[in-house]
């Protein structure tokens, strides 16, 4: 047998009641609580004792979307870090990476995710969507294509998507503060 | 669900010389059998009569697990699965028959092997690992796992770190892990809170197959596109509000179709029943010869592990059968940052008295620790979070809170902190 166990069994072995706290739970302590302050970003909790769910806020301070105030949704799995956060835009907004359903084309939330990654890497990703929004990985497609055909065009309608605006026959959510 | 009992067990070995050649092992030492071994009787009787093995899985590698330990003379085996047989099983699950089809896979293959082997004993238990407390795993000598899930081992693996008594030594409860995928495979021996564990490896594994969205969504130019185009992207937008359910054949139904429409739509060869049903579930492809390898593989070490009769595993077997064979055993390091074996456990004497506060500059004032800004949580309950601002808020009313209305004594709090590569795990020990 195993040098550690002597050989006689001990059926009185007590089962030392030892709280366990998943590492999914740790990790995300841990995430959480290391977020770099973003001026431009905001963490909302609905339930601050519920920390895999909450909200994130992103009001860019350039770019085509300054002005706006963006809300996503994160809901963390009993699986964190194996498997990434999972992420929706909670507005129907005019980006050429997120659809009108809300998914996000970020690769770090999907193909390129991996458990080094953290919170801060994936907030860091979605800032940048804003900063700089890619015509070559479209999910919404006439966005895109406006983006990359004429970018004053494609500012001019981002603009108006904010305002609450109609596109093309699709109306998006207003985004701007009251 | 639940525990089953089943008919006992049939009457004791007739199979003359049944354990010849298992005996030559356990009989006398061999080169490089561990000097502590003693060879004979004593030893025999421990695997035969007394030890106990729990097999968490009854597929594909555990039915070849459950027929390898009946045959080297495991005595008390358990097994757990949640799982029902399925048509689609037996080309590889040969403890399993078409009359077994829709049957707790657990109950059919402790039957089977009890029927087969004389004077095995098999437990079946048709649930999920997370229904049984530790003090269930308490009573096993070692656990074997042959799962297909990432969740699973994770889960199995945090309980048996967990358990480790350092006072116990049968608390620590050596953990055999299997796996296959294709040709490819791997057998590794955890020994909890001794060597590296499941979650000090997570970075290592192999990644599921996962396409782009914009891909999906825009460029498809494989079967695998169109699936994931209907579970991902069309089941949430027409039914919003139901949860895709991977084992309701209704559902697999839905997606099979509207993913073949969209292939036809793209000119794409390929979408099959089965292979949806194989991409949303994320089902690996099973070799049967693979899944025998790596299950003979487990169970020689846990043979060893019981025996001693021979050195074990150190820690970690692979075999690479995609390209000619390629086997590798190396021996994979504990990272310290691990939040399941790594970091630090301290105890810490407090006053009752003290305030969540005073604890919190005690932890900072440790020089050992050298915690800056630590954050402090109680079985996932947060006690006080540094950030972000709306957390700390939340908790900041409990910083001025007495420990002894925030805590129990002997409380394990999670403490993390930037400047803590790793998570601390801080007993709290209340006094007057
Ligand atoms: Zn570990």
């Amino acid at each position: 047998m195993l040098k550690i166990w002597s050989m006689k069994k001990n059926e009185e072995t007590a089962a030392k009641k030892k709280p366990k706290v998943s590492a999914a739970q740790i990790r995300l302590q841990k995430d959480l609580t290391e977020l770099e302050e973003f001026k431009t970003m905001t963490t909302e909790f609905p339930d601050p004792a519920d920390l895999l769910h909450f909200n994130l806020i992103i009001t860019p301070d350039e770019g085509f979307y300054k002005g706006g105030k963006f809300l996503f949704s994160f809901v963390i799995t009993s699986n964190y870090p194996h498997e990434p956060p999972k992420v929706k835009c909670t507005q129907k907004i005019y980006h050429p990476n997120v659809d009108t359903e809300g998914n996000v084309c970020l690769n770090i939330l999907r193909e390129d995710w991996k458990p080094v990654l953290n919170l801060n890497a994936v907030l860091v990703g979605l800032q940048f969507l804003f900063l700089e929004p890619n015509a070559e990985d479209p999910l919404n497609k006439e966005a895109a294509e406006e983006l990359r055909r004429d970018r004053d065009v494609f500012a001019k309608n981002a603009a108006l998507s904010m305002r609450g605006g109609t596109i093309r026959g699709q109306t998006y959510e207003r985004v701007l503060p009251s | 669900m639940g525990d089953i009992s089943l008919p006992a067990p049939l009457p004791p070995p007739t199979w003359p010389n049944r354990f010849q050649h298992v005996d030559t092992l356990l009989d006398h030492p061999g080169p490089s059998t561990d000097p502590d071994f003693v060879g004979g009787e004593a030893v025999k009787r421990f695997l035969r009569e007394d030890s106990k093995v729990l097999v968490i899985g009854a597929g594909g590698l555990g039915c070849e697990i459950l027929t390898n330990l009946a045959l080297m003379g495991f005595a008390d085996i358990h097994v757990i699965d949640m799982d029902t047989i399925d048509i689609s099983n037996l080309n590889r699950q040969f403890l399993f028959r078409p009359k077994d089809v829709g049957k707790p896979k657990a109950i059919i293959a402790a039957e089977f092997v009890m029927s087969r082997v004389p004077g095995t004993k098999v437990t079946p238990y048709f649930g999920k690992i997370q229904d049984k407390p530790e003090s269930y795993y308490m009573q096993f000598n070692l656990v074997i796992c042959g799962l297909d899930s990432v969740e699973a081992r994770r889960w199995m693996n945090a309980t048996l770190v967990a358990m480790v008594d350092p006072d116990v030594p049968e608390s620590l409860k050596p953990m055999i892990d299997g796996g296959t995928e294709g040709f490819k495979g791997q057998a590794r021996v955890i020994l909890p809170s001794i060597t590296s564990c499941y979650e000090c490896s997570l970075d290592m594994l192999n990644k599921q197959t996962v396409f782009p969205i914009c891909t999906i969504a825009n460029t498809p130019r494989l079967p695998e596109h169109c699936i994931e185009w209907a579970s991902v992207l069309e089941w949430p937008k027409v039914f919003p509000d139901k949860k895709l359910d991977t084992d309701d054949p209704e559902h697999i139904q839905w997606l099979f179709t509207h993913a073949s429409t969209r292939a036809r739509e793209f000119k794409i060869e390929g979408v099959t029943w089965s292979l949806t049903q194989g991409v949303v579930k994320n089902i690996i492809p099973a070799i049967a010869s693979t899944n025998a390898v790596i299950a003979a593989s487990c169970c020689t070490e846990a043979f060893k592990l019981m025996t001693n009769c021979a050195p074990r595993l150190d820690n970690y077997f692979m075999l690479i059968g995609t390209e000619g064979v390629y086997s590798y055993t190396f021996q994979h390091e504990r990272r310290p940052e691990c939040p399941v074996c790594g970091g630090e456990t301290i105890d810490m004497p407090v006053k009752k008295e003290w305030t969540l506060e005073r604890l919190i500059e005690a932890l900072e004032e440790r020089q050992d620790i050298q915690a800056k800004k630590p954050s402090l949580s109680v079985n996932g309950r947060s006690l006080y979070l540094q950030a972000p601002p709306q957390l700390e808020r939340a908790t900041r009313p409990n910083l001025e809170k007495k420990l002894v209305d925030l805590v129990n004594d002997g409380d394990e709090l999670t403490v993390t902190a930037g400047s803590l590569p790793f998570n601390l795990t801080l007993r709290v020990l209340l006094k007057d």
